[in-house]
C-alpha cells in the first residue's frame, strides 16, 4: 500500500512540474466543447440560391417569392442561362438552382403541367437533401394553393373526399436540436482524447527515457506500478468530467432529464475503460510515437467514426455494425444521451452500463497481464 | 546544403525504416480506415425500424402499412396494442418510429373536409436521422393522400391533377450517395492527423532527448534540419493520398473527374501546410506528450467537426464560422470536393490554394518568432 502511496505521489509531483499540461488538459476540452459544441449542427440554414426565370411573369414571380417567404433559401443570383448556373455551383457559391420553363403560368393555368427544374449541388450531398426536402414541401404547398385557387375559380367543385395527413410528435427532443444530441457526443469524445493522452505515454515513457529499467529492480510489483499510475490519472479524468459536463450544462443550458449521479457513475465507468485502454496502448508500444500513433488511428479515430457520434449505426452496413460493439464510446453515447434526453436510467440502460464495466476490467486485466509477462 | 538536408532525411528514413511497428501504423492505417470508414459514414437513412398500432383495420390501413413497408426506408419491427408498451418500445430503442393509424380513418377518408390524422412518434435521440424520418412520412402520407383521393374521385367519374411539377436534379453525384462527398472529408483528416503528429513529434523527439543540442552544435543550420526531418513524412503523406484515392476508387467507385496534376499540387500544398503546423508545435512543446496533446487537439477534432466535413460551416454561427479558419483541413476540402467531385479547374479553388499557402507562411513564421524568443531566454 505504501509503496503504491509512493507512486501516486511521484506521478502528482511530475504533473506539478509540468503545469503546462494540466492546465491543457483541463482547460483545452473546455474550450473545444465551446466551439465543436456550437459547430456541430446539422441544421441546414441558409440555402444559396440562383434563380433561371425563363417565363418572367407574375406568375413565376409569386413562385420564386414562395422561396423567399420560406425562410431557408436566400436568392443571391438572378441567372439568365444554364453556363452561369454552372459557374456558379463550380465555385461553390450557390448550392441549389431554380429553372423556371418558358410560358410557366400560361401552361400552369391551361393544364399543360410545366416542370420546374431544381438543381442541387450534389458535392455537398448533405446540404443538397436537406434543401431538397424544403424545395419539396414549398412545391407541394405552393401546388396545392393554385390546385384551390383553379377549383375555387371554376365555382362548383368542391372536393368529395377528406385527406390524410401525419401528426408527427418528436419524442426526447421536440424542437429537433441538433445540439442536443451532438452536445453529449462531444463530451464523450473529448474525455476520451484527455484520457488516451494522460495514460498512453504513461509506463512507454517510462521504457524510453531508461528509468524502466530502474522500475524493474525496485520490489515493486506490477500490479501496484498499474494502481499507482492508473488512481493520479483516474483523479484527474475524474477532475475533467466534472469540468466538462459542468460547462455542458452552464454553457449549452443542456438540461439533465435523468439522475446527474447516474450520469457522473456511469462518465466514471468510461472513463475508467478509457484508462484501461490507454495503459494497454502503453504497454504494447517500444516508443512514445508508437503508443501515439497507435492510441490516434486504433482508438480515436475508430472513435469518432464508429460510435454513433456522427453517424448513426443503423446506417452501417452489418458487418461494421458488430465492429462497433467493441467501442466504448458506442455504449457512452447511448447513455449520456438516455440520461440527458430520454431521462431513462439504471433500469433501462443497465446493459450498456455492464459492458461498459466489464470492458473496463478485462482491459485493465489484459495490460497489467501484458506488463507482468514484460518484466519477467 | 543539399548533402547536408540529404543526409538528415537519409538518417530519418533508415531510422523509420528500423521502426516496422511504426512503419505498419503509417502506411496501413490510413488505408484500412478509409475502408471502414467509408463503409461507416454515410448518412443515407434506411431500414427504419417501425412500430404500429392499427386502430383502424380497414383495407386503406393496410394499403398505409404496405406502402411505406414495401420501400426499403421501412422495416416493420412489431405491433403495439397499448400506449405502455409504445413508451418501453422508444425508451429502449427497439424502435425508431410508430405510426398510430386512427380508429376513424376510413370514415373520415371519405367525409368532405374531413381529416384523417396519421399519428406519427418519432426517436429525437439522433435529430438528423429524425428529421429524415420526417420528412419520408410527409412525403409517404402526401403520396398515399394523393391515391386515396384518385380512388375515391375515380369512383364517382371526377379527375384532377397536379398544376405544375417539380424535377430535382442533382449534379455531380445524381444518387446522392454520402460517401461520395464524405470521403474527401476523410482524406482531409487522415493526411493532416498523420502529418501534424508525426513531424512534431520526430522533432520533439530529438529534444527529449538532447540530442537537439547535438545538432546544435553541428555545422546544419535550422531551414536544412527542418527541410530534411520533414521531407520523408511528406512524401509518405503522399503515398498515403495516393493509396487513399486508390482505395476510394476501388471500394467506392469514387473516381477523380478532374485533373490529376492540380490534385497532386493541391495535396501537396495542403500537406505542408500540415508538416508547418507540426514544426510550430514542435517548437511550442519540450516534451512528446505536451506535442502529442496540442497536435491532437489542433488536428484530430477540428479537422472532422470544422472543416466542413460533417457540419455544414453556412450554418454555424458567426463566431464559430471565422473559427472554422483555423484548420487547413476546411480549405483543402473545399478544393477536393471541386477537383474529384466537381471536376472544376483552377479558376474555382485558387483562392483555397491561396489560403493554404498563407498556413504555410503563417506556421513557419510563428514557429520561427518562438524559437527565436526560446533560445533568447
Amino acid at each position: 500500500m505504501k509503496i503504491i502511496l509512493h507512486i501516486i505521489k511521484k506521478e502528482f509531483l511530475q504533473f506539478k512540474r509540468d503545469p503546462k499540461m494540466l492546465v491543457m488538459v483541463i482547460f483545452a476540452p473546455v474550450i473545444q466543447l465551446i466551439f465543436l459544441g456550437y459547430a456541430a449542427t446539422f441544421d441546414v440554414n441558409i440555402v444559396h440560391t440562383a434563380v433561371f426565370d425563363m417565363d418572367r411573369s407574375s406568375g413565376s414571380r409569386a413562385f420564386v417569392e414562395q422561396f423567399e417567404k420560406s425562410g431557408y433559401f436566400s436568392i443571391d443570383y438572378y441567372i439568365h442561362d444554364y453556363e452561369e448556373l454552372n459557374t456558379l455551383v463550380n465555385h461553390a457559391k450557390v448550392i441549389v438552382g431554380i429553372v423556371i420553363p418558358r410560358n410557366f403560368e400560361k401552361d400552369m393555368y391551361s393544364g399543360k403541367k410545366p416542370v420546374v427544374q431544381a438543381i442541387f449541388d450534389g458535392s455537398d450531398g448533405n446540404t443538397a437533401s436537406i434543401a431538397a426536402g424544403y424545395v419539396q414541401s414549398i412545391f407541394t404547398s405552393y401546388a396545392g394553393e393554385i390546385m384551390q385557387e383553379m377549383i375555387s375559380n371554376k365555382g362548383q367543385f368542391v372536393l368529395p373526399a377528406g385527406t390524410l395527413e401525419p401528426e408527427t410528435r418528436v419524442w426526447y427532443n421536440p424542437e429537433l436540436k441538433t445540439r442536443k444530441f451532438m452536445v453529449p457526443g462531444i463530451v464523450g469524445l473529448l474525455l476520451m482524447l484527455i484520457t488516451l493522452i494522460l495514460t498512453s505515454l504513461a509506463i512507454v515513457k517510462e521504457k524510453e527515457i531508461g528509468t524502466f529499467e530502474q522500475l524493474i529492480v525496485t520490489p515493486i510489483k506490477p500490479y501496484q506500478l498499474i494502481i499507482g499510475k492508473l488512481v493520479p490519472f483516474t483523479i484527474v479524468g475524474l477532475l475533467a468530467t466534472v469540468v466538462v459536463l459542468t460547462a455542458m450544462q452552464v454553457i449549452f443550458n443542456i438540461p439533465v432529464r435523468g439522475s446527474t449521479s447516474f450520469l457522473f457513475v456511469a462518465t466514471t465507468i468510461y472513463v475508467l475503460s478509457l484508462l484501461g485502454l490507454g495503459l494497454f496502448v502503453s504497454t504494447i508500444s517500444k516508443t512514445q510515437q508508437q503508443a501515439m500513433m497507435l492510441a490516434i488511428f486504433a482508438i480515436m479515430l475508430p472513435m469518432v467514426y464508429l460510435s454513433g457520434f456522427a453517424f448513426p449505426i443503423e446506417n452501417m452496413p452489418k458487418s461494421i455494425q458488430y465492429v462497433t460493439y467493441l467501442i466504448p464510446l458506442r455504449y457512452f453515447i447511448t447513455i449520456i444521451r438516455g440520461i440527458i434526453l430520454k431521462g431513462i436510467g439504471f433500469s433501462q440502460l443497465w446493459v450498456e452500463t455492464t459492458v461498459l464495466l466489464l470492458m473496463g476490467i478485462a482491459i485493465l486485466l489484459l495490460s497489467s497481464l501484458r506488463f507482468k509477462r514484460k518484466l519477467d | 546544403m543539399f548533402s547536408r538536408t540529404r543526409a538528415v532525411a537519409k538518417k530519418e528514413v533508415k531510422q523509420l525504416l528500423r521502426d516496422k511497428r511504426m512503419l505498419f501504423v503509417i502506411f496501413f492505417f490510413p488505408v484500412f480506415l478509409l475502408g471502414v470508414f467509408g463503409y461507416a459514414v454515410n448518412f443515407d437513412v434506411k431500414h427504419i425500424q417501425l412500430g404500429l398500432r392499427d386502430l383502424s383495420r380497414s383495407p386503406e390501413s393496410r394499403e398505409i402499412v404496405r406502402t411505406l413497408t414495401a420501400s426499403e426506408y421501412f422495416d416493420y419491427k412489431m405491433d403495439f396494442t397499448t400506449d405502455d408498451e409504445i413508451r418501453n418500445a422508444l425508451d429502449k430503442k427497439l424502435v425508431q418510429c410508430i405510426i398510430v393509424i386512427p380508429e376513424d380513418l376510413t370514415e373520415k377518408l371519405n367525409t368532405r373536409g374531413g381529416k384523417a390524422k396519421l399519428q406519427v412518434l418519432i426517436d429525437g435521440v439522433d435529430g438528423n436521422t429524425a428529421t429524415i424520418i420526417m420528412n419520408y412520412i410527409k412525403a409517404a402520407s402526401g403520396s398515399l393522400d394523393r391515391e386515396f383521393k384518385e380512388k375515391i374521385l375515380t369512383r364517382l367519374g371526377i379527375s384532377i391533377q397536379m398544376p405544375l411539377g417539380i424535377e430535382p436534379i442533382f449534379w455531380f453525384n445524381p444518387d446522392l450517395k454520402s460517401t461520395w462527398f464524405l470521403i474527401p472529408g476523410l482524406i482531409a483528416m487522415i493526411l493532416i492527423v498523420t502529418a501534424v503528429v508525426s513531424v512534431s513529434l520526430t522533432l520533439v523527439r530529438e529534444k527529449e532527448r538532447g540530442t537537439i543540442e547535438q545538432i546544435n552544435v553541428s555545422s546544419i543550420n535550422t531551414i536544412e534540419l527542418l527541410i530534411g526531418k520533414s521531407l520523408p513524412y511528406i512524401i509518405i503523406a503522399l503515398i498515403n493520398a495516393a493509396f487513399i484515392i486508390l482505395a476510394g476508387y476501388m471500394l467506392f467507385g469514387l473516381v477523380v473527374k478532374g485533373s490529376f496534376v492540380l490534385l497532386f499540387f493541391s495535396t501537396l500544398i495542403f500537406i505542408i501546410a500540415s508538416v508547418s503546423m507540426g514544426i510550430f508545435v514542435s517548437v511550442v512543446a519540450d516534451s512528446q506528450q505536451v506535442a502529442f496533446t496540442i497536435a491532437t487537439f489542433l488536428s484530430l477534432l477540428p479537422s472532422v467537426i470544422l472543416s466542413g466535413f460533417i457540419f455544414p460551416i453556412d450554418s454555424m454561427p458567426w463566431a464559430v464560422q471565422i473559427i472554422t479558419n483555423v484548420t487547413p483541413a476546411k480549405f483543402f476540402l473545399q478544393a477536393l470536393r471541386a477537383i474529384i467531385l466537381r471536376g472544376a479547374g483552377l479558376p474555382a479553388f485558387w483562392i483555397q490554394l491561396v489560403y493554404l499557402s498563407m498556413f504555410i507562411i503563417v506556421f513557419l513564421g510563428l514557429a520561427t518568432i518562438i524559437n527565436r524568443r526560446k533560445s533568447a531566454i
